[in-house]
């Protein structure tokens, strides 16, 4: 058999027309905790919505409101073994919830169409771009390859691809993650849907690429009148591009309204902490005159590589105080914590560490100098090993550093679990058994362990919710006035650097375009590069984008 | 210079450091090998005149690094010297062998090479269901049983009792092909057998392993039918590890069939190697050590090269 027995015909839907319906629906996956018997648990709960053609609706929430598992029963597909169980899933007036394995595969990817978060994960590295665009274009819309092709290059072309003729000839790891999610939102449009699902398509890239790859899609969508699901979980990129809003939390609607009367007014109390910006206060310390970690002139670059990742490198990091590093990525943030933590030996330049000068090969450094400088991780639950229990990952520091045993070691751990919140029920757990913001937390306590100057966080809180994120970001804070610790941040979130840095150094194409205390980087006038990044975090107010898209002096890097 | 030439020729120039210390390896096996063999030549009743003369003959009395070049460089050139035990050259003798070998191989392949691969994607397929299981079973069964046994098995079944086909597989030069065929079914039979469990799982696996990517979620969302997907999305990346599963079997084949050519009396290499392994007739088994180790080398560096030139990422550098 052929795909081409599967033929669906283009049979448009009419503008303002009703196309999703879905109502009461219920979604259930089964858990299996480990030890116990399985049981089924409710992810989705009661949830109804209507979706006329040509509109845009935005599902918000958290991580685990349920906001990808509703957008993805638009196609009655159920993620990982998770069922639709109940309720009614209306497509075009046709119940499809527990439709047969062949009416789906005619919905899927012709009717309905969907843009995954990860781009760069969701095609196939082993194919030409064209060809996974054009697949489902050729294969079952009956659709010529040469004429599927010109619709491909057309949408390239108003997505604001580069080489629109020729990008399908590429393979995926030969575009950047930007392009690749704009080639994604062609390969949704090209078969000519009904319905787009968006699942958070611009979470995972940069601000500063992320307000071009969402002014594409807000015109994709508008030209070609399709309908779309927008899934997200921040409020002011969803205020950019959706008619209307439903906030979801854990499985069940808290409210719905259009997207004015949701950003403007909303009812629910929730909506509102989600609506109200960070509540991080945080008064900026003066620079002081004896630096705690001083980099100086620094250059490095990768073996193999033809040119340097940092070039000239100079910030200073001063006791009790955090240091923003910001910039969007290949901009050397990370390559900067390599050459401190001394993974990365530079070409030029030192690094001096509470008065003395650090040896640039990590074999060169002393036990104390490794101690009195810790990491944190963006991705801690690989940062953490997974049979070791939250007692033996937090004591082993203790072991290691000051030879601490029994009795001793547990009672430290105990109070360390204590100063980041979490008590000492913690203890007998395993990472596997904590949520997200827990994981980190044990992560910072494991650095705490150590009793260090410095700790370096790297992304710390970008894998995080908003408001999880926002408790660990107060938590560094209180640490960092009970310990005296200073703090190197490296992220591309400016809220976050707003929220807690003393003085802040942003980077670009490795070098260090604008240092200096926070009060002063963020007041105008600004160079194009910081004028671009902070007029590139999205506002939660209508209009924002095309102001922004308007006014802007230079684009980005576009990594 | 694209990179893959350069990775290529960086697989091809190590495959020949391997196959040289290969070399000196089964060199230096055979040295520590008990037993002398002008004594093994002459017999128990030989002088001591004899020997000595034969040994300087021989060039016994040389010291080993002078032996060993002397050997390899003849090597090197198609000289793999004379047997010691009956005068006849072995390049000469071992080349009708191997030709023996490698039909018997090549058949075997050729059959559970494409079998092995379709098994493989139908159990995936239908993973977790009868068909995976059955599937399962059944090349678990084979893969399981000691082939000396398989051998009897299949003889005694169809040879003995249907009698299909012969049980001892005589081929001489000028046999018309068919005949051959015939002669060698059982053992090529036993062969596919022995082989085909593990290409199977392990293609199997390597399916099932890439059926967890993000990208297969995609073409399940584009509404392709599973066996497309399959097809089209997930095995193009397993490719690099069916080859290298698929090379190790081949070279299994070459290299390991010494007990089924025993079994049904094959006159390919193993028979050979047996035969003066029990005379020990030490430059003939220096000869199919050298084969088999360029045999076995050759084939695991053709599955490096393949599975660099089926990595996209290698074949088109940003």
């Amino acid at each position: 058999m052929s795909d081409e027995d599967e033929l669906v015909p283009v049979d448009h839907v009419p503008e303002g027309a009703e196309l999703l319906k879905i109502r009461n629906l219920k979604i259930e996956a089964t858990a299996y905790p480990p030890g116990e018997p399985p049981q089924d648990i409710v992810i989705v709960d009661g949830i109804s919505l209507t979706l006329p053609k040509g509109r845009v609706m935005g599902l918000i929430g958290e991580s685990g409101a349920g906001k990808s598992t509703i957008g993805l029963s638009a196609m009655s597909y159920g993620r990982g073994g998770v069922r639709l169980t109940q309720g009614e899933v209306l497509l075009n007036g046709a119940e499809i919830r527990e439709a047969k394995p062949g009416a789906l595969r005619r919905l899927r990817g012709k009717i309905v169409t969907y843009v995954a978060q990860s781009a760069a994960a969701s095609f196939n590295p082993a194919r030409k771009l064209m060809d996974q665009v054009t697949e489902t274009t050729v294969s079952a819309r009956g659709v010529a390859r040469a004429e599927a092709e010109r619709r491909a290059v057309a949408l390239f072309t108003k997505l604001g691809l580069p080489d629109p003729e020729t990008i399908g000839n590429r393979y995926p790891h030969q575009v950047s993650g930007g392009q690749l999610q704009r080639v994604m939102t062609a390969m949704a449009l090209c078969p000519e849907p009904e319905l787009v699902i968006f699942d958070e398509p611009t979470t995972a890239l940069d601000v500063t690429t992320q307000i071009d790859v969402l002014a594409a899609i807000k015109d994709a969508i508008r030209d070609t009148g399709v309908a779309a699901l927008y899934i997200t979980h921040d409020l002011a990129v969803v205020a950019q591009v959706a008619d209307d809003i439903m906030v979801l939390k854990a499985g069940k609607t808290v409210e719905v309204g259009t997207t004015d009367q949701i950003i403007n007014n909303p009812t629910e109390q929730y909506t509102r902490d989600l609506v109200s910006v960070r509540s991080i206060d945080h008064e900026e310390k003066a620079p002081t005159a004896d630096p705690v970690l001083r980099v100086e002139h620094v250059t490095a670059r990768y073996s193999g590589l033809k040119r340097d990742v940092l070039s000239n490198v100079s910030v200073a990091l001063h006791p009790g105080q955090t240091l923003a590093v910001v910039g969007e990525s290949g901009s050397g943030k990370s390559t900067l914590a390599r050459v401190i933590t001394g993974l990365l030996p530079p070409s030029k330049g030192r690094v001096t560490f509470a008065g003395r000068t650090l040896s640039n090969e990590l074999a060169g450094r002393s036990r104390d100098d490794l101690r009195e400088l810790q990491m944190i991780y963006q991705m801690a639950d690989v940062a953490m090993n997974p049979r070791q229990t939250v007692r033996r990952i937090i004591g082993r520091p203790l072991e290691f550093y000051f030879g601490l045993r029994g009795r001793e070691r547990d009672a430290r751990v105990d109070a360390l679990l204590d100063e980041i919140e979490l008590g000492q029920g913690f203890a007998d757990r395993y990472p596997a058994e904590l949520s997200g913001g827990q994981k980190q937390r044990v992560c910072i306590a494991r650095a705490l362990a150590a009793d260090p100057k410095v700790i370096i966080c790297d992304e710390v809180t970008s894998a995080l919710d908003p408001l999880v994120a926002d408790g660990i970001l107060k938590l560094l804070l209180k640490l960092q006035k009970e310990e005296d610790v200073a703090f190197l941040f490296i992220t591309h979130d400016l809220a976050t650097v707003k929220a807690i840095a003393d003085s802040i150094a942003v980077m670009y194409q490795g070098k260090v375009v604008r240092y200096g205390p926070k009060s002063e980087v963020l007041s105008p006038p600004f160079d194009d590069y910081t004028d671009l990044l902070l007029s590139s975090v999205p506002e939660m107010r209508l209009g924002w984008l095309e102001e922004v898209i308007e006014h802007r002096r230079m684009e980005s890097a576009g990594h | 210079m694209h990179p893959i030439v350069k990775f290529v020729a960086q697989r091809i120039l190590l495959g020949l450091v391997l196959l040289f210390a290969a070399s000196i390896m089964i060199f230096a096996g055979t040295q520590i090998l008990p037993g002398d063999v002008a004594q093994s030549i002459l017999g128990q009743s030989a002088t001591e005149q004899a020997l000595a003369n034969l040994r300087a003959e021989l060039g016994l009395n040389d010291p080993l690094v002078t032996r060993y070049l002397d050997w390899l460089t003849a090597a090197l050139q198609g000289d793999l010297g004379t047997a010691l035990t009956n005068g006849q050259d072995i390049a000469t003798s071992m080349g009708q062998r191997l030709g023996n070998t490698l039909f018997l191989a090549g058949w075997a392949a050729l059959i559970s090479i494409p079998l092995a691969i379709t098994l493989g994607l139908i159990a995936v397929r239908y993973a977790g269901k009868w068909p995976d299981k059955l599937i399962s079973a059944v090349t678990l069964t084979t893969v399981s049983i000691p082939e000396f046994l398989l051998g009897y098995i299949v003889m005694f079944y169809f040879a003995v009792q249907w009698r299909l086909f012969p049980s001892v597989s005589t081929v001489y030069d000028g046999m018309p092909l068919l005949d051959k065929l015939n002669a060698i079914a059982l053992p090529v039979m036993v062969l596919v057998m022995v082989v085909l469990g593990h290409m199977m799982r392990m293609t199997r696996a390597a399916i099932l392993n890439v059926m967890q990517s993000a990208y297969i979620e995609t073409a399940e969302l584009k509404g392709l039918r599973p066996f497309t997907i399959i097809r089209k999305h997930a095995f193009p990346n397993a490719i690099a590890p069916i080859v290298n599963v698929v090379m190790l079997n081949m070279a299994y084949l070459v290299v390991g069939v010494v007990v089924v050519e025993v079994v049904f009396v094959y006159p390919g290499m193993g028979q050979y190697l047996v035969d003066h392994v029990a005379k020990r007739d030490v430059p003939v088994v220096q000869a199919c050590g050298l084969v088999f180790a360029a045999v076995y080398i050759g084939l695991n560096m053709l599955a490096d090269v393949i599975a660099i030139l089926a990595n996209p990422r290698l074949r088109h550098p940003k």
